[in-house]
């Protein structure tokens, strides 16, 4: 019996521990304030990004408190957002969700930034049936795994140079060639996101009958493309896609200069995180890159109006940018989600919330938003954008185009 | 994989275009490796820090860029600044793992890398930096092989470095110091030399070579804080292929190794550039094996 005690003893203070806790959750709505919970990356390799994410988020929560808040049953509810530092791990990520769920009581929850990450999370929100909203997490393992909670605003990463394609298809059949006729060239890192882009690519070339004549993988901790960009000096296809995060876009940008490579058309993803118009300014002229948002296009919605006037608001509340990254302009979209659900539903009740976001159907500066049944949203295109005279101009698709594409690329080495 | 090895038999000048990027960048490699056999041969501490000094001396020179100075000159600065941080943190960490076993140094080496990879993180935040040189690129035969003058400036100043050392190494008391130290410190404290001096200055010059490093990679590839570890691994099949105490053969197999990642990154693809230097090592390893089985000794 005696050795027993301290085990009582410990179920007895779990016991309590936990009433304790059931004590204090009650905070979705405190008062006249709605509260959303979020673990963000503000430390830790994400960091650059976690922090535009996150004020993204606060932008537009400032902005709808001011426009008459968030009305639900006739009432005026501000909303504040809950954070946490998930220190870009995604261990951490998952246990700050049960914190947020568990402990802080927190019924409606933004997503953290990057896919790894929103996978960690997802299982999570998902067992204790607390809708999520996300977005910075495009990776498309996110959306085949039959997640009910799980909602996000931006493009999955299969589209995002897949469009590419098409551009090259169309330009070929504009010059009198077949699209079947186009070679590519791939070099796509080794890491999920990398590979969903890459999958998205060959999907897109088997429809278009195109051939695959380099298919590279590249390393993690790439710094050195060059055997990969002989081939292609040798190989000469027509169409050269990349994509390794900043590293690759840094690295392939330096070295395509360097081999002096003349393939007429070059997509990248993360020019724009590689600073590639400002490193390389020659070298990037003519690169085609993809984008979730970009300030131009003219999508508009309430709340924030054109994506030019969010650019401006956000320029002016946070020092320091010189343009609005994507990752800002799709967290603001996400708040503009839950405001919109919350009010469609007219209730707090997660369940009647949850079918409210998945009927949700909307227009906003970031592009339009309706959700699939498995959670992404399939009414936004991704934009493909050519860096021309050291600007950014989107390209692609024809409609939501600002200037023509030039055709072939003409790099200044 | 056939097809590429055709295509290099078809246009043989992809070979020159392969051996010059893998040589130029592999005298880098040499540099690095240099700096680790010798802190290995003279104080027998593997560090595994190496490739995190260099990333260092990498964002010496991209500080100068932002500054707007030639990141050319931080060359000279790079290797003034780790020296004094080489020799700090062999007062504050070496000194006390040194007289201890292999594996309480291989933690604290570790632990060191660790540490260099978050605090550059913290600081210059986890995107690729570059310096940019501003140098041409030279056009051989008919512009059919490409070469970045920067990478022939790297050569030659790596070259000169390396000179140097050897000569410092010959002529000057510290020099035959650390090669007393490094035959038998036990015989070298005897006849007066100050092994604990010796050692603070071997680990600190190796800090200052891996700077040198640093800011000739960071104009020709790229740096990013956690990009350290490559090198450290280089710098181990380096030495371990070269042995300890033989430059010529350091030189040799950082050459070789640049060489041999730019043919396999062309025939298997890229992703088997890195596996390459790994397979390497372990060939290395295997082979050395049996050499001393040979000689009826184990490797140690």
């Amino acid at each position: 019996m005696f050795h027993m005690k301290p085990i009582y003893a410990a179920t007895a203070m779990a016991v309590s521990l936990g009433l304790g806790l059931a004590g204090t959750a009650a905070a979705k709505v405190e008062g006249d304030t709605i509260i959303l919970g979020s673990a963000i990356s503000l430390t830790g390799k994400y960091s650059t990004n976690g922090i535009h994410a996150q004020n993204g988020y606060e932008l537009a929560v400032k902005r709808i408190n001011e426009t008459g808040g968030v009305v639900v049953g006739g009432k005026s509810y501000k909303l504040k957002v809950v954070y946490y530092d998930d220190e870009s791990t995604p261990a951490r990520g998952a246990q700050l969700a049960e914190r947020l769920i568990q402990q802080d009581g927190v019924k409606f929850m933004l997503g953290p930034y990057s896919s790894g990450l929103t996978k960690a999370i997802a299982p999570v929100t998902e067992k204790y049936k607390i809708p999520m909203v996300e977005a910075e997490g495009a990776s498309r393992s996110l959306f085949t795994q039959g997640y009910k909670y799980l909602f996000a605003v931006l493009s999955t990463s299969e589209q995002y140079l897949a469009s590419s394609l098409s551009l090259a298809a169309q330009i070929a059949e504009k010059n009198g060639r077949k699209a079947s006729d186009v070679r590519i060239a791939m070099a796509f890192e080794n890491d999920p996101f990398s590979q969903d882009v890459r999958a998205g690519v060959m999907d897109d070339a088997k429809k278009l009958g195109m051939k695959i004549v380099i298919d590279d993988k590249l390393p993690r901790d790439l710094s050195d493309m060059s055997a990969t960009l002989t081939k292609v000096k040798a190989l000469k296809p027509d169409l050269l896609v990349v994509s390794g995060h900043s590293k690759g876009a840094a690295t392939a940008a330096r070295q395509l200069q360097e081999l002096r490579i003349q393939t007429p058309i070059v997509a990248m993803t993360h020019c724009e995180a590689a600073q590639v118009t400002a490193k390389f300014e020659g070298a990037s002229e003519g690169l085609l890159c993809p984008t979730q948002w970009a300030e131009s296009l003219s999508y508009k919605g309430e709340a924030f109006g054109t994506a030019g006037e969010y650019d401006k608001l956000f320029k002016a509340t946070f020092a320091g940018y010189k343009s609005v990254p994507y990752q800002a302009a799709q967290a603001s979209a996400a708040v503009l989600v839950w405001k919109d659900a919350l009010e469609r539903a007219n209730s707090f009740d997660t369940l009647k919330v949850r079918d409210a976001l998945s009927a949700t159907e909307m227009q906003t500066f970031y592009g339009n938003i309706k959700f699939s049944a498995a959670g992404n949203n399939t009414a936004k295109p991704m934009v493909l954008r050519q860096i021309q005279g050291g600007s950014y101009n989107v390209v692609a698709p024809a409609e939501w185009a600002s200037k023509e594409v030039v055709f072939p690329r003409n790099p200044n080495y | 994989m056939w097809d590429n090895i055709s295509l290099l038999i078809i246009a043989p000048l992809l070979n020159v275009q392969l051996l010059l990027d893998g040589v130029l960048i592999g005298a880098i490699f040499a540099l690095a490796a240099y700096g680790l056999a010798l802190v290995w041969g003279v104080t027998n501490v593997k560090n595994l820090a190496q490739g995190d000094l260099v990333i260092m001396g990498g964002y010496i020179a991209y500080v100068f860029t932002t500054l707007g100075i030639h990141p050319i000159l931080a060359l000279p600065v790079a290797m003034v600044l780790m020296f004094g941080f080489g020799w700090l943190i062999y007062r504050l960490i070496i000194s006390h793992v040194i007289e201890r076993d292999l594996f309480t140094s291989l933690l604290a080496t570790f632990g060191l890398a660790l540490v260099i990879q978050q605090l550059l993180n913290l600081i210059f935040g986890p995107d690729v930096q570059i310096a940019e040189s501003g140098f041409d690129i030279l056009f051989l035969f008919g512009g059919q092989v490409t070469l970045a003058e920067i990478k022939l400036v790297a050569l030659v100043l790596a070259g000169v470095l390396a000179a140097m050392i050897v000569f410092f190494m010959k002529t000057s008391r510290m020099g035959q110091a650390i090669r007393a130290t490094a035959q038998n410190a036990r015989a070298a404290k005897i006849m007066g030399i100050n092994t604990d001096r010796v050692y603070a200055f071997t680990f600190a010059m190796n800090a200052a070579i891996c700077g040198a490093a640093g800011v000739l990679i960071s104009m020709i590839w790229v740096i990013q804080p956690f990009f350290g570890t490559s090198y450290s691994i280089r710098s181990f099949v380096i030495v371990t292929a070269a042995g300890l105490g033989n430059l010529p053969g350091v030189i040799v197999a950082g050459l070789g190794l640049g060489a041999a990642e730019q043919f396999s990154g062309f025939v298997l693809g890229a992703e088997f550039q890195q596996a390459t230097v790994v397979g390497l090592l372990v060939l290395v390893l295997i082979i050395r094996q049996l050499q001393m089985r040979r000689q009826r000794r184990v490797v140690s």
